[in-house]
């Protein structure tokens, strides 16, 4: 067992590191550290920044203009981002659908929608869920029904992320009713400008606007914008899915995030001890989510090697949604009273309107509350121990058999 | 042992549930927030008026446990009025002082025309730090006030504020009209809907009148008012849970995933129940620190600490859930139950996290009981 990293691996890391300290925008830094909210504008100058280098289509085959990395280059990349604290990469375009376009898409759709993506001249948004089809979502009703050229599609996409941002949207839509509900599913794309779509805005309980409701009147697809074959659309988004198991992690983010709470709890009066770095029961805290933060990358490595049986890469995304939950536990816990505190972080002078508080109070605060959703998308907890639990329950079959 | 509560607080019960029901639905009480001042006048002139509750902070000490009615009923219909602020912590506070200046502030209190605010708590400073930026000074006659408060619930709101600060001799209060010359407030939103305000004190002059409570008696004054409070924000946890806990057994027996009632899942009835369980805990813990309340000092904060310990628990755990279980609806602005959440987070960090009380217990406990005399 070799767990270092390889010489080779410490220099592609370095490398990504002085990117971030050099030529990504530094501004667009600056505005994360101060808490700011980005705007679609800042995500595209990121995003655009990585590009310039070949790094943004991160999970893409080198012929579609992928970086050609291994899994952990990859992983080192992500972590090196992260630490710099640069925004993520929003992931409906780059790393849900553009793979699925790489893999399944026709050249002409490969050449349609590729190079918009990687230009950042399009953002994408990603419509599975329904209001009545969220955990069981191969119950979804939207219909797509073929006329002449064209799909038309009539029904309602909910909990859209981006959709006020997107210019495209892949859905999940149902062609055909089989006996299995995962077999008359296709995936289709649709131009947000096409009449008939309609976004209304969902408010989260952090006061974002980042969650929409998107309404489909008799919406006309050309039949062109189908990915792959009709009814197969359940096994691209698995596929996909599959792909992408360990891009929750985020243990760069959580790495930076529990250096800063060391940095800013030994600046904060504690009741016992001097600071709260050094107050028993947060340091207890805070040292606990360090260790199980150390152990969780561990595992992330152990799936990305493909030393993981498969029940523990489906409880690895409830490790570390619970662990980024638990982080922001911490933050709130520091803020102590200041966690009431409401302000419009669009504002440069933000800050201003609260200026007794602990400066970290209201984007950490606004977190603790979104990140609440870590554990609901991308597969609730409680679906996701069933599955760990038939994962289980097979493999103990196995050794019973065998 | 009786766990039984009187008529008259059965009464009381049912009459402000009763009430709260007709006029403060979840719409009306969107309303008051989203309004300018987020105040809901008319409904703090029913409390005052129709059902005589602000009673309860004038000069004679209530029975807690009728507070505790108050309290659970006002966080069960997520009332965002300043009532625990002017009418317990405030009133207590007076009350132990029993100086002039606090004697004629009761009876205002009482008839709703003041709101009183207690403005204790300062940059970063954790639970029972004295006032460290906010000092007072001998000035003639008077005393000239300089420093800053942070976080101060209900500020925006109050017709007059109570200031602790540090004199040559230790902690005094003081009573502040917040339009004086040198106040500055900076009033915001909070994530549960109300208002508070960070203060800034510049060279406020105030006449001997205004001591609300000396040295000599300032800082039991203050622990007693801390000690209601707490006691009473328990009790509102107690029926902002049990909402949470409510709409979370209706929204999933309602809610249908997999061709089934999810709260058929027993995943998530277990959940459920074991949110009761926190709830339970802390009732019970309620009831103690409530009955605590004229208790000597060690017996007081043991009872108070170890609830606002479990409180806390159950605000995070309830809540935190309540979202969960709501799935993707738990997220919006849009139903109760994130609101209540919210509020939930904000009687955890109010008056010391669990982790601040039970890091006071935990010291409490450690100091020998004084012997019996
Ligand atoms: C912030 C956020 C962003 C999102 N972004 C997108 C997006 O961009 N595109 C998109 O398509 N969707 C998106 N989603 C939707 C997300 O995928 C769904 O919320 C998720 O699938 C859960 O569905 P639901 O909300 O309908 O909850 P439900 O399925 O109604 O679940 C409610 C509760 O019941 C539990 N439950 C359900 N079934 C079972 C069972 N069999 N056993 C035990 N417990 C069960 C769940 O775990 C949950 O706790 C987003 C959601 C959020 C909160």
């Amino acid at each position: 067992m070799d767990l270092a990293l390889s010489p080779a691996e410490q220099a592609f890391a370095a490398d990504i590191r002085r990117f971030f300290s050099q030529e990504y925008p530094q501004d667009v830094l600056a505005l994360v550290r101060d808490g700011r909210k980005l705007t679609r504008d800042d995500h595209v100058r990121s995003q655009q920044a990585l590009n310039a280098k070949g790094w943004l289509g991160v999970g893409w085959p080198a012929e579609h203009g992928g970086p050609g990395w291994t899994p952990v280059e990859r992983y080192l990349f992500e972590q090196e981002l992260e630490l710099a604290g640069a925004p993520s990469i929003i992931p409906m375009a780059v790393i849900y659908i553009g793979p699925i376009i790489c893999a399944f898409g026709t050249p002409e759709q490969q050449g349609r929608w590729l190079p918009d993506i990687l230009e950042s001249r399009a953002m994408w948004a990603q419509g599975y869920s329904e209001p009545e089809s969220g955990s069981d979502l191969a119950s979804l009703r939207m219909s797509a029904v073929r006329d002449g050229d064209d799909y038309v599609l009539n029904g309602t996409k909910i909990w859209t992320s981006g959709a006020h941002w997107a210019d495209w949207i892949f859905c999940l839509v149902r062609t055909e009713k089989c006996e299995r509900k995962q077999d008359g599913i296709s995936m289709i794309c649709a131009d947000m400008r096409t009449p008939g779509i309609t976004v209304h805005p969902i408010i989260s309980i952090d006061g974002a606007h980042e969650l929409n409701r998107v309404e489909f009147d008799n919406v006309r697809v050309p039949a062109a914008n189908m990915i792959g074959e009709p009814g197969k659309g359940w096994h691209y988004a698995n596929v996909l899915l599959a792909a992408e198991r360990v891009s929750y992690a985020h243990i760069g983010r959580k790495r930076a995030d529990l250096a800063e709470l060391r940095r800013v709890a030994a600046t904060m009066p504690g009741s016992v001890a001097a600071t709260m770095a050094d107050e028993p029961l947060f340091a207890r805290r805070v040292a606990l989510a360090e260790i199980r933060l150390n152990a969780v990358e561990m595992s992330v490595l152990r799936v990305l090697c493909g030393d993981a049986a498969p029940a523990a890469v489906s409880a690895l995304k409830i490790a570390c949604t619970e662990l980024a939950q638990e982080i922001t536990e911490l933050w709130v816990e520091l803020a102590g009273r200041d966690r009431a505190i409401v302000a419009d972080r669009t504002r440069a002078d933000w800050r201003d309107a609260a200026p007794e508080a602990a400066p970290f109070a209201v984007p950490r605060t606004a977190s603790y509350l979104f990140e609440r959703a870590q554990t609901i998308y991308g597969g609730a907890t409680e679906i996701q121990k069933t599955i760990v639990w038939r994962a289980l329950d097979r493999a103990n079959a196995g050794i019973a058999r065998s | 042992m009786d766990f039984s509560f009187t008529p008259e607080q059965e009464q009381l019960r049912a009459s402000l549930a009763a009430y709260l029901r007709d006029h403060h639905d979840f719409a009306a009480r969107q309303a008051a927030v989203a309004s300018e001042s987020g105040r809901n006048t008319a409904l703090w002139h029913g409390l005052a008026d129709q059902l005589g509750l602000l009673a309860l902070g004038g000069p004679d000490a209530p029975d807690p446990f009728d507070l505790l009615v108050v309290m659970q009923e006002l966080g069960v219909a997520l009332v965002t009025e300043p009532y625990l602020e002017s009418a317990i912590t405030s009133a207590t506070l007076l009350r132990h002082s029993g100086t002039q200046a606090a004697a004629a502030l009761l009876p205002r209190i009482a008839s709703g025309a003041a709101v009183v605010v207690l403005a204790d708590t300062e940059r970063g400073a954790r639970l029972g730090a004295p006032p460290h930026h906010t000092r007072a000074d001998r000035s003639g006659d008077g005393w000239l006030l300089g420093g800053a408060k942070s976080t101060i619930m209900a500020a925006p709101w109050a017709t007059t504020l109570l200031v602790t600060a540090q004199t040559a001799d230790g902690t005094a209060v003081f009573a502040v009209d917040p339009h004086s010359d040198g106040v500055t407030m900076f009033p915001y939103r909070t994530i549960d809907g109300r208002r508070a305000a960070d203060l800034r004190f510049d060279a406020v002059a105030l006449t001997e009148a205004q001591l609300v409570a000396a040295p000599d008696i300032a800082a039991t004054a203050i622990e007693h008012a801390t000690d209601a409070a707490i006691a009473a924000l328990a009790a509102e946890a107690l029926g902002v849970t049990r909402r949470i806990l409510d709409d979370t057994i209706a929204y999933t027996r309602d809610r249908r995933q997999f061709g089934q009632s999810i709260a058929g899942f027993q995943a998530l009835q277990h959940r459920m129940v074991d949110m009761f369980m926190k709830i339970e805990a802390a009732t019970s813990a309620t009831y103690l620190a409530t009955m605590k309340l004229g208790a000597p000092p060690r017996e007081r904060t043991l009872a108070i600490s170890g609830a606002k310990v479990l409180v806390g628990e159950a605000c995070r755990f309830v809540g935190q859930n309540g979202v969960q279980l709501h799935g993707g609806m738990g997220m919006t602005e849009e139903l109760a139950v994130g609101h209540y959440f919210k509020r939930a987070t904000v009687i955890e960090g109010l008056m010391g996290t669990s982790d601040d009380h039970l890091a006071r217990y935990m010291a409490t406990a450690a100091t020998p009981q004084p012997a019996a005399a």
